[in-house]
């Protein structure tokens, strides 16, 4: 029982965080079809940029003006790079973000050096909440549940409920009749690609110092984030959220669950001390999303809510 | 006079002749290279970088059968190089085994053939992993691969007994029969086996993509719509390319094996998967020649560069975003752009341009490098400063932020001008 509660709240937690971080890459992919490589690396950024600041100032002040730079970052990313590759098609994008995340993760290790920054919760936040069976429940956790639900909800009044976020949608499905409509396409474009890197710099703000802030943080969420954009499916946040959601919790309760395959599949023969049978399931953890994206590719291309397929 | 019609069309393909110089040629000048250069006496260290430069090689221009003649972009291909490689290792110790043992098939197996295993062991992978893989072309096909890289290397530091976890397998490549008189001992002998397999892996891709498949595999890439109109299933022309792309870089992975008598797990994994693809691409995938280049520029760094710089890895980004941008034919592109000037109708004015080109980018990257070297040297925090030719180059000198500012102005203005004069000629 304990182990459930504990892995649920932080299944759901982690799950919010990979919503946070794929959200924006989510808009990116379905309006501009730029599977963004480097979307990790604005999440690292991120981090670091909140590290900086925070050390100069407050977190508080980190926590506003770090996704507004990398925001700016991405912007002009879009406006004098990925615009002049565009005329090459999307492998041709694709390839320049790759080569971008090889970039981004080398100026960090440059600026902010190779081994990991102390980045730390605010004092303000760093007492625990609650009791659970007896074990205490830092607030900085439920911090973080509430940041990713005030995105949620921000991000779909703006989609939904402004102007902007309409011709956004439309653009989403439609782009060139929004650009016969008037409306500046590229200039959409650029703004979608900078917030969207903004999202990926608020989910490194508040996932930098609730996992650990180092170079390589951007290439371990990298891959994920794919997984994420991809399951959830094409032009569909709601899927981006439920699969970071069922990504956060098969990931958290596999680490959780206390079991070797022979236990498992013992009736079948499996000795524990073989080879087959001695694999835990939880160090399986790591390669469930991974599965997850190759089934879904190949059974539902269109993944969990997409409206086309890929 | 029944057929004037026949008699008097113009053949369009080539002449005798022409086949010869544009096919046969270039493969007798690569040759002659690859035997010419052990004349020089090449030293240790320069053997052991031409046997790299030969793995890669091989390696470089199997993916470039997906991205390049496919046009399938791949984020997983050192799977195949990985298990080739790890067949050709279990395979040198089944030599080593049955030599010392009771005989059998692997006694008289000589490790000069191994990466033959390697090349049924790619292709064998390739066979299992394509068919799911090779459904639909563009970015599914790229996020499969790159699921799949994950999934086995996943798997590579959990199977002990076939990946030998952490430390990997190693083996022995003296025994077993010898091959051309050459026990493989010293490193010179290793240099022939690698010339020799380097030299069969390109022609190998070369006589693919001569094949009706080879073919096939272009007008899919181009247009999988029409081909399926003329009647080839796409999905089965990318499965049976996809083998046999696996299979050259599992025999480049036998060849690894050989090499350096070991393989680990981190061969699967993403890391090597994206060097080929940087390989491939700065070294031009829309030319033959393109992946050779781009191995032999990108091993030469790696074992070089890397000594002189740590931040021989952000050199290697910004190329590779460079040529993405503004040469997307890759370093073959560039040269063959050079030649086509020079053999022009104005190759004065051609010349001049590129000298024009050259300037501004030698000054940009004379800034670039400067900024870069002195930041990295700031940054380790030993006091070491960035000292060349000489010059003191401190963060806070005045000096140094000249030396980084007036040659990037210089050389964006140059650029700009030269861009500019090529719009107004066109």
């Amino acid at each position: 029982m304990e182990t459930i509660v504990f892995s649920l709240l932080n299944g759901v937690i982690y799950g919010l965080l990979l919503f946070m971080l794929s959200s924006g890459l989510t808009l990116i992919f379905s309006m501009m079809g730029v599977l963004n490589f480097a979307h990790a690396s604005f999440y690292m950024l991120g981090a670091y940029f909140a590290y900086t600041i925070s050390e100069a100032s407050s977190f508080w002040v980190a926590l506003i003006f770090a996704p507004i730079l990398v925001g700016l970052v991405g912007a002009l990313v879009e406006k004098y790079g990925l615009r002049t590759v565009h005329v090459n098609g999307h492998v041709a994008e694709l390839l320049f973000t790759f080569g971008l995340a090889y970039l981004i993760d080398e100026v960090v290790k440059i600026i902010w050096g190779r081994n990991a920054v102390d980045y730390k919760v605010p004092e303000l936040l760093d007492f625990p909440l609650f009791e659970l069976f007896g074990a205490q429940y830092p607030a900085y956790r439920i911090f973080t549940l509430f940041v990713a639900l005030a995105m949620l909800a921000g991000l779909w009044f703006i989609l939904n409920r402004t102007r902007a976020g309409l011709i956004i949608q439309a653009a989403l499905s439609h782009p060139h009749m929004v650009g016969h409509l008037g409306h500046n396409v590229p200039r959409i474009f650029m703004t979608v690609f900078g917030v969207g890197c903004a999202l990926a710099g608020l989910a490194g703000v508040i996932g930098g110092n609730y996992l650990v802030t180092d170079p390589a943080m951007g290439v371990q969420m990298g891959p994920i984030v794919f997984v994420v954009v991809v399951v959830g499916g094409l032009g569909s946040l709601m899927g981006a959220f439920l699969a970071a959601m069922i990504l956060g919790l098969l990931q958290t309760f596999a680490v959780a669950i206390d079991a070797r395959f022979a236990d498992i599949f013992g009736w079948l023969g499996l000795d524990a001390t073989s080879e087959l049978g001695s694999i835990t399931i939880a160090s399986l953890a790591p390669m469930i999303p991974f599965l997850m994206l190759v089934l879904v590719l190949m059974i539902r291309p269109r993944g969990l809510l997409g409206d086309r397929e890929l | 006079m029944s057929n004037i019609a026949t008699d008097t069309m113009i053949s369009l393909s080539p002449s005798g002749s022409q086949k010869f110089m544009q096919r046969t040629v270039p493969l007798i000048i690569f040759a002659v290279i690859l035997a010419v250069i052990p004349v020089f006496g090449p030293s240790r260290t320069m053997y052991s970088l031409l046997n790299a430069m030969g793995v890669n090689i091989v390696f470089a221009m199997s993916y470039n059968m997906l991205l390049g003649r496919a046009g399938l972009l791949s984020f997983g291909h050192a799977v195949y190089f990985g298990l080739g490689g790890y067949a050709a290792v279990h395979a040198m110790g089944a030599i080593e085994a049955a030599s010392y043992g009771d005989g059998g098939f692997w006694a008289g197996y000589p490790v000069f053939f191994l990466p033959f295993i390697g090349f049924a062991g790619g292709a064998l992978a390739g066979a299992v992993i394509g068919w799911p893989s090779c459904r639909r072309a563009g970015t599914p096909f790229a996020m499969i691969s790159l699921g799949v890289a994950e999934l086995i290397s996943a798997a590579g530091f959990m199977f002990g007994s076939i990946f030998g976890g952490e430390e990997g397998i190693s083996g022995d490549r003296m025994n077993g029969p010898e091959m051309f008189g050459l026990s493989l001992g010293p490193i010179n002998e290793v240099y022939w086996f690698i010339a020799f397999w380097t030299f069969i892996g390109v022609l190998g891709i070369y006589a693919f993509t001569r094949t009706p498949l080879g073919k096939m595999s272009e007008a899919t890439r181009d247009n999988p719509e029409r081909a399926e109109f003329v009647g080839y299933d796409p999905q089965k022309v990318r499965y049976l390319v996809f083998i046999f792309a696996g299979g050259f870089a599992g025999l480049a992975g036998g060849m690894s094996a050989v090499n350096y008598e070991i393989f680990t797990p981190e061969a699967l994994s993403l890391a090597p998967s994206g060097m080929v693809l940087l390989m491939a691409y700065i070294g031009g995938i829309r030319y033959f020649a393109g992946p050779i280049l781009g191995a032999i520029l990108l091993t030469y760094m790696q074992s070089m560069m890397s000594d002189y710089s740590e931040a021989w890895l952000l050199y290697l980004g910004l190329l590779f975003i460079v040529i993405v941008m503004f040469a997307p034919g890759g370093l073959a592109g560039i040269f063959g752009g050079l030649f086509r000037g020079l053999r022009g109708d104005n190759p004065a004015a051609s010349l001049r341009q590129w000298a024009v080109q050259i300037t501004g980018i030698v000054l940009m990257m004379i800034s670039l490098v400067t900024l870069i070297e002195m930041s990295v040297n700031w940054s380790n925090n030993y006091g070491e400063v960035f000292e060349p030719f000489g010059m003191h180059l401190p963060h806070d000198g005045v000096l140094t932020w000249a030396v980084i500012f007036i040659p990037f102005v210089a050389g964006v203005g140059i650029l700009r001008k030269a861009l500019k004069n090529k719009e107004g000629q066109a």
